[in-house]
């Protein structure tokens, strides 16, 4: 710089100002244009959702092709129970694996784990799909239940397994010498100080994974593939809402468009309240800390 | 201190360090559990296309040709399909989501941060499935009558936009995906930009830079890794997008240069055809694209986690 003495003058100081503000203006621009959808998904969705909701939505089960009118009560019923089938295989497998990262693991053997796990959320959730029709589906000759609930569990591990580890390591250490201290088996310190402690984190995060899949749609098609009628044994095919939207969506009927719309409303708020669920939960964890 | 003669029922035994033994493995196996999920993801998926990597072996790659009547099958329209609805809504979403967080770290008011920050973290939320629908009904008929439209009219001259247009598009997977992975890019960019020393940004506006100058010379070259680690994140998201891109991408297995002609992914054509494979061949093919599909993911992931881990791990000294 020192060999050419060079003296900005007003008009160039005047322009770097002006791209600046340009600059801040398109930042600006590009802001909105993010959150932008969202709005634009939320409003379609009320406008065409809040209109064909009605009470027999939640009541009735699909009508045949052609026949108009009809809900889908077996498919609502059917989310709830995939979901509760998901956390029976992925809390304690999550939970688990997180307390063995937070309280036992070395380091090392520990970063490997997390790389792992981190891997395997960036495994496409139709894989898992593909996975689960080989170990449950195929052996067991027919979709099921059972299999779209491993299928949505597999995928819930990492997740709950992360943030588990995340909150335990935020219980203070002296909570545990002060335990250990008193000669309280360590397996014991871990279920009744450490966990107990920090309930409400593996909680929120438990939630957490299951508002990511509760969603999900692409690993249930050749799990639990989906039906039109109320499921009475696990080991048969049950319907879930994201199924029922997507074969609605895709069909050539106006009214069937009509009730995926209302489906898609129904599963938006189901997913909603369990993030507002989480919102509240670590809200109470950042006051008491 | 206290009489040994009464100890709580919670004292161990003396020898009893069993159940504490026990409870570790029982840990330690679910914590392995995820190293063997991924050996299972990977052998059961090399299990299931085990006749097709026999009988079309890596030509499977190169053949364009899919006809399950003749029982003949190839993978390049599907890896096409992939790459380029994915790349394209990296183009879109790279730069929003930069930007974004430009705005969220070094300009926007304290007050207006918290709100976009939750909107950010709603869209989220928001289902894939939902997306498709909302792309089928709302959004693709908008871009068949008005985007794309224009876009013919304007810059028709380009092979990318010319042919009829049908709405259903590798350009409207191209937009939706870019949506979907909008806030993955956002908030990755957001942390790796607030991890930025404001001893950059000060040594910046103390030699005269404007506002853009100091973003340009002090942040984002700081952050260039990060930055690049965070899109290729987007990247692994994108490649793997089902059902969304599956609604609005028109399911054609044909590669084309105009941006305007349906297309199909290898996700989609999985999630079409997988319960209507008739023969064993057409099933294990459908379970290399899957393999195919697998690889490329988990090698992207495993890319993006390592530029983000020397980001963020070997340490620009958090100033805040």
């Amino acid at each position: 710089m020192a060999a050419s003495p060079y003296l900005p003058t007003e008009k160039f100081a005047r322009w770097r100002k002006l791209k600046s503000t340009a600059v801040t203006g398109v930042l600006v621009v590009c802001a909105f244009a993010v959150i932008a959808p969202l709005f634009l998904v939320l409003y379609f969705l009320l406008v065409h959702g809040s209109s064909s909701i009605d009470w027999n939505f939640f009541t009735q089960l699909p009508k045949p092709t052609g026949e108009t009118g009809g809900g889908m009560a077996n498919a609502i019923v059917g989310t709830i129970t995939l979901l509760t089938m998901a956390s029976l295989v992925g809390v304690p497998l999550g939970v688990l694996g997180g307390i063995y990262l937070g309280e036992y693991g070395s380091d090392r053997a520990n970063d490997w784990l997390r790389f792992a796990a981190d891997v395997l959320n960036g495994v496409p959730s139709i894989v898992w799909g593909m996975v689960t029709y080989l170990i449950l589906v195929v052996p067991f000759k027919g979709f099921s239940a059972y299999a779209g609930g491993v299928a949505l569990g597999l995928m819930m591990v990492p997740l709950v397994m992360r943030t588990t580890e995340e909150v335990l390591v935020l219980v203070p250490q002296s909570y545990r010498e002060a335990a250990l201290a008193l000669g309280v088996a360590r397996w014991k310190v871990i279920m009744v100080i450490v966990v107990r402690t920090a309930l409400k984190g593996i909680a929120t995060g438990v939630i957490v994974a299951l508002a990511r899949i509760a969603g999900e749609t692409a690993p249930l098609l050749f799990t639990a593939l989906g039906n039109t009628f109320w499921s009475h044994n696990l080991k048969e095919p049950i319907s879930a809402l994201p199924l029922q939207i997507f074969a609605y969506a895709i069909s050539p009927y106006d009214d069937w468009h009509r009730q995926a719309w209302a489906g898609a409303l129904v599963l938006m708020a189901l997913i909603l309240a369990l993030n507002i669920t989480v919102r509240v939960l670590s809200r109470d964890r950042n006051m008491s800390h | 201190m206290s009489t040994a003669s009464s100890q709580p029922s919670v004292l161990p035994a003396p020898g009893s360090r069993g159940p504490d033994i026990a409870f570790k493995w029982v840990a330690a196996m679910a914590a392995a559990m995820i190293v063997v999920l991924i050996v299972l993801v990977g052998f059961e998926l090399y299990w299931g296309s085990r006749l097709a990597l026999a009988k079309f072996g890596p030509g499977f790659l190169f053949s364009s040709e899919w006809d399950p009547v003749q029982d003949k099958y190839g993978a390049l329209p599907f890896i096409f399909g992939t790459l380029v609805s994915s790349l394209l809504a990296l183009l879109i979403a790279v730069p929003l989501g930069i930007a974004t967080a430009l705005f969220l770290t070094e300009l926007a008011p304290i007050r207006l941060r918290q709100p976009i920050v939750m909107a950010i973290e709603m869209l989220a939320a928001v289902p894939s499935v939902i997306f498709g629908l909302w792309g089928i009904f709302v959004l693709v008929p908008w871009l068949r009558d008005y985007l794309f439209v224009w876009l013919k009219h304007y810059l028709g001259f380009l092979p990318l936009f010319q042919g009829p247009i049908y709405g259903v598009s590798m350009l409207a997977a191209g937009i939706v995906v870019a949506i979907m992975i909008l806030p993955i890019i956002t908030s990755i960019s957001r942390e790796i930009l607030r991890s930025v020393p404001n001893l950059q940004r000060e040594a910046a506006y103390a030699l005269g830079a404007t506002r853009w100058e100091v973003l340009k010379i002090a942040v984002l070259s700081y952050a260039r890794r990060g930055l690049f680690g965070a899109a290729v994140l987007g990247l692994g998201r994108a490649l793997g997008e089902t059902m969304a891109v599956t609604m609005v991408i028109g399911n054609r297995p044909q590669i084309s240069a105009s941006l305007f002609a349906p297309g199909y992914t290898l996700a989609s054509v999985i999630a079409n055809e997988f319960t209507e494979a008739t023969s064993d061949l057409y099933l294990n093919s459908l379970f290399e694209l899957g393999l195919v599909l697998l690889g490329v993911a988990v090698a992207v992931n495993v890319v993006a986690q390592i530029m983000l881990k020397s980001m963020t791990g070997s340490g620009p000294i958090k100033v805040s």
